[in-house]
């Protein structure tokens, strides 16, 4: 179905609809650990992004502090990235994504980063629906000061230096949910392919999607038994679907019986196609979302898979009145009033 | 008491013995706030401006929306000095609360309005009484029960344009601007405005000795605030976007800029805008969108006041680093803390000088006029973008919420300049250039011109080699992340060449001379009134000073100069330590002793008798 699974055996160099290599997707060689999940959801963006034939020069990359919000230097290097502040990531995106509206936003951040500091601004970038993928790379903890509980690690989690963890979590998508995101995903690093449509999904999505992702930590917490582990995530992911994402005016090639695809149209005019698995899911209701999430927790499962999505809401801005050049690119005469307004303007004063 | 008064009301029988003194005398109103009182006192204020009387307007309120006293003082000066004065001729009392002291300000000789339905007995011989019926006016005038509280104000309107003899059709000027027209509104205040005219005019005897006329010395003035001012100075800027949080004093100024976006900044032609303004969530949130902005090649600005200041610093210290064109606007209160929220003062330029962790240097522009903060509306884009680092303009309460006499706002006497931007035709001309052996291909950081500042792209130019990862860490010329030594020092250094160029490109001071002065003032904002009245009042004693505005920070070598150029400098500023003195003294070790300070503490505009006092004081030492 995928245009990379093609032809993999031919010697020239494959290219995508945008005449672009796999090569034009990449970014630096990544300084992160060995076998860190954050690694595995760069290489996916990578696959998503060329799948999709995105041109890299029309995304911008934000993210804030942390080992996650590094990430963005090792994926799509054509692209403009912003390395921002802790947990302010998002008021970043928001003002930078004004500069160009036809410009796609993908926006990197870990649980510290997103669930600590920048809980305010992640509940706020949701109320606005900026157009951003904002995925959060979630492994429970602090890598880049060796190992700290995040305010998403489990309550009773034994860390080696840090003894028990006495506090609840955060939960993301819960939050992301109650805070009315248009499209709130869970998945899992050692999920890919999931990881990769739903990124996809995510990118042909009008406002805020929300991607959270249980990204193992391999150095500080990917121990037997710790919730965001590797081990703990195979065991325990229940996904709510089996994910196709299908591009735009293409026609649907897949095989599923009647009555197993649930079809969501995104705002672009592409396709996720939802196979049924064990739960009849769907991802258009919000209570529904709620229960899942609720009864997932109950249960001690990872669920993943697409949570909730509503295409209707206008993206932030949209909401402007702008006008189909880039503000950034407005010659001095659109943007300076003329000279005649001056006599005018102080009339308007006393 | 004359026989043709028919009311109960006694009047003081004093005399008019003095001479008339006619427009050179301050008039202070004390009401309740939220009680609608400063759409009375604007007409007023607006009234005699439109007489052609120099008038300014300061008022002093509490922060709380209703209940607590304020004070609205109005100063008329034929000879133009319109600082805050200490004395008051002319007193309205409506606020029980504070009945007595302000019975007890008003100053000998002066006259003294009151709301006859405050029982408190009065004292005073030595002024002019007038009681004002105001229950009774607004009760005849049928006004809805609902609107009577905000018509009654316009009583003591009437009843002081009546006895002062401020012009009537000029009040109706005055509501007609207010109300933008509506006629409705224009009538109902004007109805009580001409009832409490034709009572007075029955009813009480001018017993006072003060008078407006009519005059001509507003030609060519405007009243604004300077809130509107730098907003419309923003919009007139190219301001692409503003982000923003409420905060006293500096609320209005981002308000302004939405009230004004769609009669400015949206194409006649496609009919769409060309600025956004968003209500961030917090002053952290405000600035990180304007860096984002300023990243992605927008205008972008964001108003703020002390507090904000402060949670705006990390954001700053990055947009600093990373070179981000951004523009701060400070309408400082005063702190620390919460300080006096509605109070105003020039206390921030400290903080905001060293603004940042590491080796930071911020750019200060310092309006000394509400047309200057027009000017410095959208003149701070152009430093911003030149520079491309962060552009700080320092008003004041003062400044920013109260009405001005005005010089008219000036179109921008030079072109919009966006700095050193590259397009994708560029980046295409210097990667050829470059292959062909000449000059270098482009790198984000990289100092091609030898002034320390590198040429930058924005997100959006299509080129392939256009992005760049900007990033608060290490990085090289290329942009790259980099712990190296050698190339941490470079970078470091080669900002300090950036800042210190653009210092030169700054607002120059403004001195005023005299031959043979030995002593020098040296101030910055909306102290230039007081300064002004108070070198006017020490020269006719014979006092001989040099002034310098300065209109920017950090200084240029002559503000050292005539520093050096004097026996005594005072530096005169609204805060406690002297701040400016201090950075002054930073800039220039070798003068630190040769500058007094005279830094007026209490949270009011400067007044020139205060300065003379405290001049006065510091010479006998």
């Amino acid at each position: 179905m995928m245009s990379d699974q093609v032809s993999s055996e031919s010697s020239r160099v494959q290219v995508n609809l945008a005449g672009l290599t796999k090569n034009d997707y990449r970014g630096n060689p990544s300084t992160l650990c060995q076998g860190c999940g954050h690694n595995s959801i760069a290489s996916q963006i990578i696959a998503a992004c060329y799948e999709l034939n995105i041109v890299p020069e029309n995304v911008v990359k934000f993210s804030g502090i942390g080992c996650s919000s590094k990430s963005p230097f090792y994926f799509l290097n054509r692209s403009f990235g912003f390395n921002g502040l802790h947990g302010r990531m998002p008021s970043l995106a928001t003002g930078a994504l004004f500069g160009d509206i036809s410009l796609r936003g993908i926006g990197v951040s870990g649980d510290g980063d997103t669930a600590s500091i920048g809980l305010g601004q992640f509940k706020h970038i949701i109320r606005r629906n900026v157009p951003l993928t904002y995925i959060i790379e979630n492994n429970g903890v602090y890598g880049l000061t060796k190992g700290q509980f995040s305010a998403t690690a489990d309550e009773g989690l034994v860390l080696k230096k840090q003894g028990t963890n006495p506090y609840l979590p955060v939960d993301i998508a819960w939050e992301a949910l109650v805070g009315h995101a248009t499209f709130v995903a869970r998945s899992f690093a050692g999920d890919p392919k999931q990881v990769k449509e739903l990124i996809k999904a995510a990118l042909s999505h009008r406002g805020i999607a929300v991607l959270d992702i249980i990204s193992p930590c391999v150095t500080f917490n990917n121990q037997d038994g710790a919730m965001h582990s590797y081990s703990w995530g195979k065991e325990h992911e229940v996904a709510l679907h089996e994910l196709a994402y299908v591009p735009p005016a293409k026609e649907i090639m897949v095989d599923y019986e009647d009555g197993q695809i649930k079809e969501v149209t995104m705002h672009d005019g592409s396709m996720v196609l939802l196979k049924k698995l064990d739960l009849d899911y769907d991802p258009t209701s919000r209570t529904e979302a709620m229960r899942v999430l609720e009864d997932a927790n109950a249960k001690q499962w990872l669920i993943t898979g697409l949570i909730y999505v509503d295409q209707k809401p206008p993206a932030l801005t949209e909401l402007y009145n702008l006008p189909q050049e880039a503000l950034n690119r407005l010659d001095a005469s659109r943007i300076r009033p003329p000279r005649e307004t001056i006599d005018q303007l102080n009339a308007m004063m006393f | 008491m004359d026989k043709g008064l028919t009311s109960i009301y006694t009047q003081s029988d004093i005399p008019v013995k003095q001479p008339p003194v006619i427009n050179d005398f301050s008039i202070t109103i004390a009401t309740v706030n939220g009680s609608g009182s400063q759409t009375a006192n604007l007409t007023l204020l607006r009234a005699l401006f439109r007489m052609g009387i120099p008038v300014s307007g300061k008022n002093i309120f509490p922060s709380n929306i209703q209940g607590m006293p304020t004070w609205y003082t109005l100063r008329l000066s034929d000879a133009g000095f319109l600082a805050r004065r200490q004395v008051h001729e002319v007193v309205v009392a409506m606020n029980p609360a504070t009945f007595v002291s302000d019975l007890a300000d008003v100053t000998s000789g002066g006259a003294f309005f009151y709301d006859d339905s405050i029982k408190v007995p009065i004292d005073r011989q030595d002024i002019a009484i007038y009681p004002m019926p105001i229950k009774q006016l607004v009760r005849e005038a049928g006004t809805p029960s609902s609107l009577r509280d905000y018509i009654a104000n316009m009583v003591y309107v009437g009843i002081v344009a009546q006895i002062i003899g401020i012009d009537t059709d000029k009040i109706w000027q005055a509501l007609e601007f207010q109300f933008k027209g509506k006629e409705k509104a224009i009538d109902l205040n004007w109805g009580m405005v001409k009832a409490a005219v034709d009572w007075a005019s029955v009813n009480l005897k001018k017993a006072d000795r003060y008078f407006a006329r009519q005059s001509n010395k507003t030609d060519g003035f405007i009243m604004a605030d300077g809130n509107t001012a730098a907003a419309l100075g923003s919009l007139y800027g190219g301001m692409h976007f503003c982000a923003w949080y409420p905060i006293t004093p500096a609320t209005s100024l981002a308000e302004t800029v939405n009230e004004y976006v769609p009669v400015f900044r949206k194409d006649p032609v496609t009919g769409k805008n060309t600025c956004v303004v968003v209500q961030a969530e917090d002053e952290l949130a405000a600035v990180g969108m304007i860096v984002g902005a300023g990243y992605a090649g927008l205008r972008a600005m964001t108003s703020t006041s002390g507090p904000g200041i402060s949670l705006m610093t990390e954001y700053v210290g990055l947009a600093y680093f990373a070179e981000v064109p951004i523009v701060l606007w400070d309408v400082q209160r005063v702190g620390p803390s919460t300080g006096l929220p509605t109070r105003t003062s020039q206390g921030d330029l400290k903080q905001i000088y060293f603004m940042g962790h590491g080796d930071t240097r911020q750019i200060m522009l310092l309006p000394g006029s509400v047309t200057e903060c027009f000017e410095f509306g959208w003149r701070a884009f152009d430093i911003a973008d030149q520079y491309q680092t962060p552009v700080f303009v320092l008003s004041d309460l003062d400044f920013g919420m109260n009405q001005w006499m005005t010089r008219p706002f000036q179109y921008p006497d030079t072109p919009i300049n966006r700095g050193k931007i590259l397009w994708e035709e560029d980046l295409e001309r210097r990667a050829v250039e470059a292959a062909n052996g000449k000059g270098v291909s482009w790198g984000r950081y990289l100092d091609v011109d030898g002034d320390g500042i590198p040429y930058r792209t924005v997100p959006g130019n299509r080129h392939p080699a256009a992005a760049y990862f900007a990033r608060g860490t290490g990085h090289d010329e290329y942009g790259r992340y980099s712990e190296s030594a050698e190339v941490w020092e470079r970078n470091m250094k080669r900002l300090k060449k950036k800042v210190d160029g653009a210092v030169l490109n700054l607002p120059e001071p403004v001195v005023k001379r005299m031959d043979g002065a030995e002593i020098g003032f040296l101030a910055f904002g909306s102290t230039d009134d007081a300064i002004m009245e108070a070198i006017h009042m020490l020269t006719q004693r014979g006092q001989k000073i040099d002034y310098m505005r300065l209109r920017a920070l950090p200084s240029p070598s002559q503000v050292g100069e005539f520093i050096q150029q004097h026996q005594r400098t005072y530096v005169i500023e609204l805060n406690r330590d002297g701040q400016l003195r201090q950075i002054l003294s930073v800039e220039f070790p070798d003068l630190a002793a040769k500058m007094v300070s005279l830094a007026h503490l209490d949270g009011m505009p400067l007044s020139a008798e205060w300065l003379v006092d405290a001049f006065l004081a510091e010479e006998v030492q």
